[in-house]
C-alpha cells in the first residue's frame, strides 16, 4: 500500500497552483497538507481522488498510475470534501445508509458510526436542522461506516469543537495503527504525533514567461 | 446493484418529501393544456382534431420542467462527487437518474394525459393508442433530457439552456408521438409506434453514455 505523487503540478482554470510536489507514503502514514488559501490543498486531493488530471508529474497507487485502474482505486479511498453532501429532507440515518449503499458496502448498524462521532441522538433528525458542527461529523461518520485504506480529507476540522477535533485525532490515530494511510489538509493544528506534514507554499509554479508581443 | 437502487431510492424520496417537481410537472401539464379551449375556442370539432397535438406539447414542455436540477442539486452539494467515487459506473448513475425523473414526472403524465385528451374532446376510442405512445415517448424524453441537464452542469441559467439544447432533439418524438394517435391519420398507428419505441430503445443505450461523458468533464 503505497501513494507516491512524483513531480506533481495542478492548475485551476488556466491558474498554476504548484508545481513540482512529490511526496511518497505508506502504510500508516499520514500527511498534513498546509498552506495559505488557493494554494490548492483541495484540489491536490481532489487529484487524489481521481478527478481531473494533474497538469505534469503523477500520482500512483502500489506502483500504478490512479488513472489506470480508477476503479479499483477508488473502492479503496474514503474522500471527504469540503462539502457534506447532505440532503436537507433526508435524516443523519438515512443519509449514511444511502452513502454506504452507493458505495455497495451496506451498514449493518447505522446507529454505530453516528454512536462513534457522538450523532446517537441525531439520527432520525433531518439534516436541515443540523448545525454545520453536526453536518460535518455525520459526512466524518463515513469514515466509520465502512473501512477504506486511504483516508482523503478536506479541512476535516472546520466547525468542529474541541470534543469532536479529539474524535477526529482519535479516528486518524486508530486508522494509522492498523496501517492505512491518511491525507488531510488543515489550518488547525491537530494533536497528532509523528505525522509528516507538507506545505502547499514551497511548491510554487515557475512564473509564467512573459513573451514579447512585438 | 444495491447502489442503482440506492440512488434511484433516493431520487424518489427527495421527490416525495420536497413534494415539488413531480407534482408540479402534472399540475403544469393539466393546466397548460386546459388553456387551449380559451386560446382556440371552444368548437369541439377543433378541440378533437388538435387535441393530440396539444397534449404531447404540453408533455414535452412539463418534462422540461424538473430537469434543470437533474444533476445541478447533486453538483452544487458535493454529492456527484461521492456518487462518481462509488461503483456504480456514471452511466448507470444518469440511468437511474433518468428514470427517477420518468417516474416522478413521465409516469404521471400518463394518467393524466387521458383525462386532459377527454377534457379536449378527443375520441375515446384514440385514448390507448395516445397512452401506449406516452408510454414509449416520455421516457425519451426523460433520457434526452438527462444529456441536456449533464451538458449544462454549472452554467448559469441552466434552465434555459437545457430547453434550447433538448426541445430541437425532441422535434422526432413529437412528431411520432402525435402521428401515432392522429385520427386524421392513414392506418392504425402501428408503424409511429413502432418507430417511437425504436427511439427509445436507441436513446437508452446512447444516451447515458453520452451525459456519463459530459459529467465526466463537469466533475474534473
Amino acid at each position: 500500500m503505497r501513494l507516491t505523487a512524483r513531480g506533481l503540478a495542478a492548475a485551476r482554470g488556466e491558474r498554476p497552483l504548484f508545481a513540482g510536489l512529490g511526496f511518497a507514503l505508506a502504510a500508516g502514514d499520514v500527511l498534513v497538507l498546509t498552506g495559505p488559501n488557493g494554494s490548492g490543498k483541495s484540489s491536490l486531493l481532489r487529484l487524489a481522488a481521481g478527478f481531473g488530471r494533474p497538469t505534469a508529474g503523477c500520482l500512483s497507487w502500489d506502483g500504478k498510475a490512479l488513472a489506470d485502474d480508477l476503479e479499483s482505486y477508488r473502492a479503496q479511498i474514503h474522500y471527504v470534501g469540503h462539502q457534506e453532501a447532505l440532503k436537507p429532507a433526508l435524516s443523519a440515518v438515512e443519509m449514511l445508509r444511502f452513502w454506504s449503499d452507493l458505495a455497495e458496502r451496506p451498514l449493518r448498524d447505522p446507529a454505530e458510526p453516528l454512536a462513534a462521532l457522538g450523532l446517537g441522538h441525531k439520527a432520525a433528525t433531518p439534516c436541515r436542522f443540523l448545525s454545520s458542527g453536526q453536518r460535518r461529523r455525520l459526512a466524518l461518520a463515513r469514515l466509520v461506516a465502512w473501512t477504506a485504506p486511504l483516508w482523503l480529507l478536506d479541512e476535516p476540522t472546520v466547525g468542529l469543537d474541541d470534543e469532536a477535533l479529539g474524535l477526529i485525532a482519535g479516528l486518524i490515530e486508530r486508522h494509522r495503527v492498523a496501517g492505512g494511510i491518511v491525507v488531510l489538509s488543515t489550518h488547525q493544528p491537530l494533536p497528532l504525533a509523528g505525522v509528516q506534514s507538507l506545505s502547499l507554499a514551497d511548491f510554487p509554479p515557475p512564473r509564467p514567461r512573459v513573451t514579447a508581443e512585438w | 446493484m444495491v447502489s442503482f437502487k440506492a440512488l434511484l431510492l433516493r431520487d424518489l424520496r427527495l421527490a416525495f418529501r420536497q413534494g415539488g417537481d413531480g407534482a408540479m410537472a402534472v399540475i403544469f401539464f393539466v393546466l397548460a393544456a386546459l388553456l387551449f379551449p380559451f386560446g382556440l375556442g371552444p368548437e369541439p370539432e377543433a378541440l378533437a382534431r388538435d387535441a393530440v397535438g396539444i397534449v404531447w406539447v404540453m408533455a414535452l414542455l412539463a418534462s422540461l420542467l424538473a430537469l434543470d436540477r437533474l444533476f445541478q442539486g447533486d453538483w452544487e452539494d458535493g454529492s456527484l462527487d461521492l456518487i462518481a467515487l462509488s461503483p456504480l459506473p456514471l452511466e448507470l448513475v444518469v440511468l437511474a437518474k433518468a428514470l427517477g425523473h420518468w417516474l416522478v414526472s413521465g409516469l404521471p403524465l400518463l394518467i393524466a394525459a387521458p383525462i386532459v385528451a377527454s377534457m379536449l374532446q378527443f375520441d375515446p376510442a384514440g385514448l390507448p393508442r395516445l397512452v401506449l405512445a406516452l408510454a414509449l415517448g416520455t421516457p425519451t424524453l426523460s433520457l434526452l433530457g438527462a444529456v441536456g441537464a449533464a451538458l449544462t452542469l454549472g452554467a448559469r441559467r441552466a434552465a434555459v439552456l437545457v430547453s434550447l439544447l433538448v426541445l430541437p432533439l425532441e422535434i422526432p418524438i413529437l412528431i411520432f408521438g402525435v402521428a401515432a394517435a392522429d385520427p386524421a391519420a392513414t392506418g392504425d398507428g402501428s408503424t409511429q409506434i413502432m418507430v417511437l419505441g425504436a427511439l427509445l430503445a436507441v436513446a437508452l443505450p446512447l444516451c447515458p453514455w453520452a451525459a456519463a461523458a459530459a459529467l465526466r468533464q463537469a466533475l474534473d
